[in-house]
């Protein structure tokens, strides 16, 4: 890891393809942080509720409630967020005659681009910055981001707008939050992946568009389910002779008749890890940043205790 | 590897092969991740080999090697036929015809423009505004609508006996369903009538004319995005204007396909427990929308060889007992250098028993998820997790074998 430790940072995004454990990275991040006595913010950008789940906790809403000693955690609402922008930056007077603003709001962010993303990343650095200045009750926001393309349109969405609007207030609020997203002192985009195909094709793909698109420094990209690497070479040969006649003749006298589906298994997950040892092989050389190895965890799948397994696991290949 | 199992309560229920010929069209969802595209795929060849069927397989982002496979690389929207030999190298017969396309979102959205605009001239305007770019590339469920769209409009040309349809990566499985009733609503809105009403009224280019209603909206957004941008906004609907009917004329059509009695769909999950939670509450809105829920696809579970009693019992030996073990290896007479260390060897024996035993927890966990299902269809099939990627067209066939229970060599 060049420069400022991750932990270190006042803003963690957590991006990738759907269904590699973004959530669950975030989740554990978020407690290595208070670990070492930060105080967090946990932002959950896409609102399904699985991720204050991971601390065995109910959904929250866009205000922050404490999950976990240390870590307050919020949902993203783009509307919510709106109101709060018209109430600290305009003091909008008729926001009350407004009448349905849901549905109005709901109806220009849906056409006017740029307005949902803006929002959303304009709150997040809105954060960040407030606890700079110390007047937040974190140190640090973690966010669990939306997923590969729709992050890119975030992170670059205060670009953007200054492209689409000519004038107005957005447009000149939209410099610092630039400001913060590119200062690699403060902030840090990880990838979330799994070593297989199309998650690896999705990092790759990610990082370029990432490092050409958008003006954000790139954390790490963290590898989940990392299936253990069995036999060494000269294990490998061992194993295999266990499968000549006498030998497994021997075993099964002695183990019984289910040895054939115990070295069926091991089979299985030798050549597991062998198709997956190509993605890795590809990742490394294609992104070129530091990469994080989270083991597959066999025994739990979810909840705090995975959490809790996985933040271990960072804690170790952060440190090393 | 292990037959597929199914849920059958009821004997005359159909299976998943009675499915493909019942059917005209199968939607196939599911969270990211589970296997959707490698499932459309195995389905496709399936029905095209074994029901003699000419199917075409529509899909949004298929991995790369898959493509290749199918022969599928860089066609757009154009269909493409998977040659005979593709499927004859792996041992298949080619009855029917397999057919893929991938989907492209901007070529689609820009034949809708140019099918449905007044004039070229228009179509062109719609085409090169800045807004147009950015409300069909960024506005999520305009990737689930232009999805449903295609899928309309290729079935609409008779062209196939079978449409496999992928549908795309969405951040909630559900969104692509309501897509063309929430598209319908857009388009044909008393609400965008309402922001495009004060441009409207004094000719298209004309300064506004701002009524009482929506006069605080306006001071709002213009202090917020200045006025030029919410002009642009009102000029592009007011372009689009002419195309209301039909969008809305085409959104209702796809939304009475969706629920035609041959249009089925297939949920597809692994047994992990946030993919299998997002299936079945996905299951559970099919049925609450009154589309037809046809069957579920348990893909990439364990193999049932990790849940044998013996299997522990031998994995228990392996472990308790592997210095013992490897010395009665070594001492076997045809024993070779490579089980001549018993150290190495005991080694190897602790390694196999570890590893058995904590597949047999995914395994075991695995089984308890899917007897917990609370809600499936009555064609519930299992594909188990293949030792090789899901990269050609052997895989696919696998896939395909235990999709219909016939798991021939």
């Amino acid at each position: 890891m060049s420069g400022v430790p991750l932990l270190d940072r006042r803003l963690l995004l957590f991006t990738g393809k759907g269904g590699v454990g973004k959530t669950t990275m975030a989740a554990a991040t978020a407690l290595l942080a208070a670990e070492h006595g930060k105080r967090v913010l946990l932002v959950e950008v896409d609102a399904k509720g699985d991720l204050t789940a991971q601390f065995e906790h109910g959904p929250v809403g866009f205000a922050p409630r404490e999950v976990q000693p240390g870590i307050l955690a919020m949902a993203m609402d783009t509307e919510a967020s709106l109101r709060e922008y018209l109430k600290l930056n305009l003091r909008v007077p008729v926001l009350g005659r407004l009448g349905p603003l849901a549905k109005v709001f709901d109806f220009v962010a849906t056409a006017a681009p740029g307005v949902k993303e803006i929002l959303t990343i304009g709150k997040i650095c809105w954060e960040v910055r407030e606890s700079l200045q110390g007047r937040a009750d974190h140190d640090i926001v973690i966010v669990d981001a939306a997923a590969s393309g729709h992050v890119v349109a975030q992170l670059g969405a205060a670009d953007a707008i200054q492209e689409l609007v000519d004038v107005g207030p957005i447009r000149t609020q939209t410099g610092w939050m630039s400001e913060i997203l590119r200062d690699p002192e403060l902030t840090a985009v990880n990838v979330v992946t799994t070593p297989e195909e199309m998650p690896v094709t999705e990092t790759i793909e990610l990082v370029a568009r990432l490092r050409a698109e958008v003006d954000v420094p790139l954390g790490t990209v963290v590898v989940n389910r990392v299936l253990p690497e069995l036999f060494t070479h000269a294990d490998e040969e061992t194993f295999d002779a266990l499968r000549g006649e006498a030998a497994l003749a021997r075993l099964i006298d002695r183990a019984g008749a289910g040895v054939g589906n115990v070295l069926d298994g091991a089979r299985l997950a030798v050549s597991l890890r062998r198709t997956r040892a190509v993605h890795l092989e590809r990742l490394r050389t294609e992104v070129a940043l530091p990469l994080v190895y989270v083991p597959y965890l066999f025994v739990r799948t979810h909840g705090l205790r995975v959490a809790r397994m996985v933040a271990d696991a960072l804690d170790q290949e952060l440190s090393s | 590897m292990s037959a597929p199992r199914r849920r059958r309560t009821d004997p005359t229920a159909p299976d998943f092969d009675e499915l493909l010929a019942a059917k005209e069209i199968l939607v196939l969802c599911g969270s990211g991740g589970v296997g959707k595209t490698s499932v459309a795929a195995a389905t496709g060849l399936v029905a095209a080999t074994r029901l003699g069927a000419k199917v075409l397989v529509l899909t949004v982002d298929p991995a790369r090697r898959l493509a290749t496979a199918l022969g599928l690389e860089a066609l757009g929207n154009r269909a493409h036929r998977v040659p005979d030999d593709v499927l004859t190298r792996v041992g298949l017969e080619a009855r029917g015809e397999l057919w893929a396309a991938q989907l492209d979102t901007k070529q689609s959205w820009d034949d809708l423009v140019l099918s449905n605009a007044r004039d070229e001239e228009q179509a062109y305007r719609i085409l090169e505004n800045r807004l147009y770019h950015n409300l069909t590339a960024r506005f999520v469920q305009s990737h689930d609508y232009i999805a449903m769209e295609r899928l309309h409009a290729v079935h609409a040309t008779g062209a196939y006996d079978l449409i496999v349809v992928d549908t795309p990566p969405s951040r909630n499985a559900i969104d692509f369903l309501e897509a063309p009733r929430r598209m319908a609503d857009f388009f044909g809105g008393r609400l965008l009538r309402w922001l495009t009403l004060p441009y409207r009224a004094g000719g298209r280019r004309a300064s506004r004319v701002v009524n009482v209603a929506s006069r605080p909206f306006y001071q709002v957004a213009d202090r917020l995005l200045g006025g030029k941008f919410l002009q642009d906004i009102a000029e592009f609907f007011l372009e689009f204007q002419s195309m209301y009917d039909g969008f809305v004329e085409r959104a209702t059509a796809v939304e009475r396909l969706l629920h035609d009695r041959r249009t089925t769909f297939v949920v597809i999950t692994t047994l992990e427990a946030a993919p299998l939670h997002e299936a079945e509450r996905f299951c559970k809105e099919l049925v609450a929308r009154d589309f037809h829920l046809g069957a579920m696809v348990l893909n990439k579970t364990l193999p049932d060889f990790f849940l044998d009693p013996q299997g522990d019992a031998a994995a228990e030996a392996f472990g308790d007992g592997a210095d013992e073990l490897a010395v009665a290896l070594a001492t076997a007479p045809d024993a070779g250098a490579a089980l001549g260390q018993p150290e190495r060897t005991a080694r190897v024996l602790r390694t196999i028993a570890e590893s058995f035993r904590n597949f047999a927890v995914v395994a075991k966990r695995e089984t308890e998820l899917r007897s917990e299902l609370a809600r499936v269809p009555e064609v519930v099939v299992r594909v188990p997790m293949l030792d090789a990627e899901v990269s050609d067209v052997e895989a696919l066939a696998a896939i395909g074998r235990h999709l219909v229970g016939t798991i021939r060599p």
